[in-house]
């Protein structure tokens, strides 16, 4: 029977299953940071436990990072403490790989992960952080987990797991000039809405999808969990495997060659079975800018903010009414006509070198407005932050009136000083819009980084594909 | 694990669909390495009229009065009516966390966040699925009658009122409810697998080496 890229995986890891179908899924690679694991090792401490397999796990210290001043340390004493019990833990338990921080490969988890080729294809791959699902660009079976479920793996290497649905989303057509992955993403999340992928493992495919980078993917499975969905994926094509050609943690020699004919047999079989399939026409995709608090409060960047008295459904329409009060917005706002305060370009979902060198030929020779009170560029890694550098990016954005900082998770959801003051309205790369992710009060608007970068030289948000 | 059977207790309406976990437990509390002394702090941006931060004096902030659980109608209440998609967003565990420390033992909702539904069973917290149009007719109930309880009866998975008027059977996987049922910790169940992992493991690290070592 044909079978999709998501019962592939399924398959090859499924160790026992029971009558109710609760499966024990083994897991190939976790990825840990400093804000999901201290309860999980303490778990393991107070339970006598060992970690299964230390060779499985890479870790590094992201959200809680500062993006300045890295010769001064953690200044505030409760991150300093979570980044410091990770560094025990660590010492104490070791890890095929721990990029401490400081270190010059240290970054964003899941930009580290693929970066160093600890991602490969076939694997399934967790980590404490929904956005686990970016590493399905690599055809991996790639969740996001609780705590509780971090020791699980670490004390047993399996997850405990009922098989979820297929969903095929498929994208087909050229993207227009200034359309992005992320506005695919968000495009997608517009269409299906935030619970749309709920109990799914999406695929994403289509030639769109195929036309990617590996960056354009991971962009768009890592807004899977947006969508919904806890696991998103893309077949492995010549782009996945030249991406992953001479990584540090990828096979080399025979073993290469024996991976990469394995790693060929993983898409979905022509005349695959999927239990949802939603269809997009890439040439109808439109820059995406987001309006609300929620991911699917979203609209194209000719349009306007909606107006809740044109909804029917009450709950729906509450919600919009306090989105809009929140984000200090008026219906029928021309989105062209909301002015920003601040600019954030970064995060798991648009920090690597492909987003940066985008973003830096948007801003080459302009400056930011005076208007605008911070314009940051926090790329992904200290590794895509090296490459930047040796392509002179720094100069383009600092010259623009950017701030380019340190590696780190920071303004995608404030847990170190990178936060928004309450009313502040920002254009953020990053992936969630919701009240006070930003910091408390800010209201963020979701945006490509060709976008965010755009909105920072005049001072309000434009419609990239007429840019110039 | 507490063990989950029986809960008799006040239920407290949370009217909004989509209530993610930025806004269950905000990011300021996860810096915390524990896992307890989250409850002061849910729903802490809705709850206080101030902004929280970790190390503050709780008991001494402005509240919010408008906001449900600072109703006196609500004090004590154990069980959660919610909308659509609750618990999206982030994995932190520290959003069942928190609503376990607050007092909370079962939410019942038209849909939650899978991972977030998944973190609740973690912590015997038990999420129930039903209906809209259930949803709404308690939502009704509950705004009707102060003091609403429910009884939730797991071992027969429904949902009762407390004059027996209303019934509502609800789902539940059969390897979550006998691990709610007895308080067990799935690390112990799966390790009585160890050696069907093991096997598993030798055969992998046979067939794909490169990702071994």
């Amino acid at each position: 029977m044909p079978q999709t890229l998501y019962d592939k995986l399924w398959d090859s890891h499924v160790v026992y299953v029971e009558d109710d179908g609760t499966a024990l899924l083994y897991i190939d690679r976790h990825l840990v940071h400093e804000v999901t694991s201290p309860q999980a090792y303490e778990g393991l401490r107070l339970a006598g436990r060992k970690p299964w397999r230390v060779d499985s796990i890479v870790a590094t210290a992201d959200h809680n990072t500062p993006t300045t001043d890295w010769n001064e340390g953690i200044k505030d004493p409760i991150s300093r403490l979570q980044v410091e019990t990770l560094d025990a833990n660590m010492r104490e338990y070791g890890a095929k790989a721990y990029f401490p921080f400081l270190d010059k490969r240290q970054g964003i988890v899941h930009v580290i992960g693929p970066e160093q080729g600890a991602t490969l294809p076939g694997m399934t791959v967790v980590c404490g952080d929904s956005h686990t699902s970016t590493h399905g660009a690599f055809a991996c079976l790639a969740h996001g987990i609780g705590t509780s479920e971090v020791e699980h793996v670490m004390a047993t290497q399996c997850l405990v797991q009922q098989k979820m649905q297929n969903m095929l989303v498929a994208v087909d057509g050229p993207l227009a000039r200034g359309v992005t992955a992320k506005d695919v993403a968000l495009a997608v999340i517009g269409k299906i809405g935030t619970a749309g992928g709920t109990r799914a493992a999406v695929e994403f495919a289509g030639s769109s999808i195929r036309a990617l980078s590996m960056e354009g993917r991971m962009t768009l499975c890592n807004m899977a969990i947006e969508a919904g969905a806890r696991a998103g994926m893309v077949a492995v094509d010549d782009t996945t495997i030249a991406y992953l050609k001479g990584r540090p943690f990828a096979p080399t020699g025979e073993h290469w060659n024996r991976a990469v004919a394995y790693w060929r047999t993983l898409v979905s079989d022509p005349g695959a079975k999927f239990d949802r399939v939603v269809k997009l026409d890439a040439r109808e995709i439109r820059p995406q800018v987001t309006w609300g608090t929620s991911p699917e409060m979203v609209v194209a960047v000719d349009a306007r903010v909606p107006d809740p008295d044109k909804e029917k459904d009450p709950t729906r329409r509450e919600g919009m009414e306090r989105a809009l009060i929140y984000m200090g917005l008026q219906p029928n706002t021309r989105i062209e006509d909301i002015r920003l305060d601040k600019v954030f370009i970064g995060s798991c979902t648009n920090s690597r070198i492909e987003d940066l060198r985008a973003a830096a030929a948007m801003v080459r020779g302009k400056r930011v407005a005076a208007s605008i009170r911070l314009a940051m560029v926090v790329p992904g890694s200290g590794l895509v932050k090296a490459q930047a550098e040796r392509e002179g990016l720094d100069r383009v954005f600092r010259e623009s009136g950017f701030q380019w900082r340190e590696p780190g998770c920071s303004m995608c959801l404030a847990m170190n000083a990178d936060r928004l003051e309450p009313g502040e309205r920002c254009a953020s790369t990053s992936n969630r819009n919701f009240e006070g992710r930003q910091g408390a009060g800010g209201r963020t608007h979701l945006v490509s980084p060709e976008m965010a970068a755009a909105a920072a030289i005049a001072g309000h948000f434009v419609d990239v594909r007429n840019w110039k | 694990m507490e063990k989950f059977v029986l809960l008799n207790g006040i239920v407290a309406p949370l009217d909004r669909a989509n209530v993610d976990t930025d806004a269950i437990i905000p990011k300021q509390f996860l810096k915390s390495i524990k896992r307890s002394g989250f409850g002061p702090n849910l729903f802490d941006a809705w709850r206080y009229t101030d902004v929280g931060e970790p190390g503050m004096d709780n008991a001494k902030r402005p509240l919010n009065p408008d906001f449900v659980l600072n109703q006196a109608r609500y004090k004590g209440a154990s069980i959660l009516l919610a909308r659509k998609n609750f618990g999206c967003g982030s994995s932190r565990e520290h959003a069942p966390w928190a609503l376990g420390d607050y007092g909370f033992r079962a939410l019942i909702a038209p849909s939650f966040a899978d991972i977030f539904y998944n973190n609740c069973f973690k912590n015997g917290l038990l999420p129930i699925v039903l209906n809209e149009m259930r949803i709404d007719h308690l939502f009704n109930e509950v705004n009707a009658f102060p003091g609403y309880k429910l009884t939730i009866d797991l071992p027969r998975q429904l949902v009762l009122s407390s004059d027996g008027a209303t019934q509502i059977a609800f789902e539940v996987d059969a390897h979550r409810k006998h691990c709610l049922l007895n308080g067990l910790d799935d690390i112990g169940l799966s390790l009585v697998h160890a050696e069907k992992i093991r096997a598993f493991e030798a055969r992998r690290r046979a067939e794909q080496p490169w990702l071994f070592g």
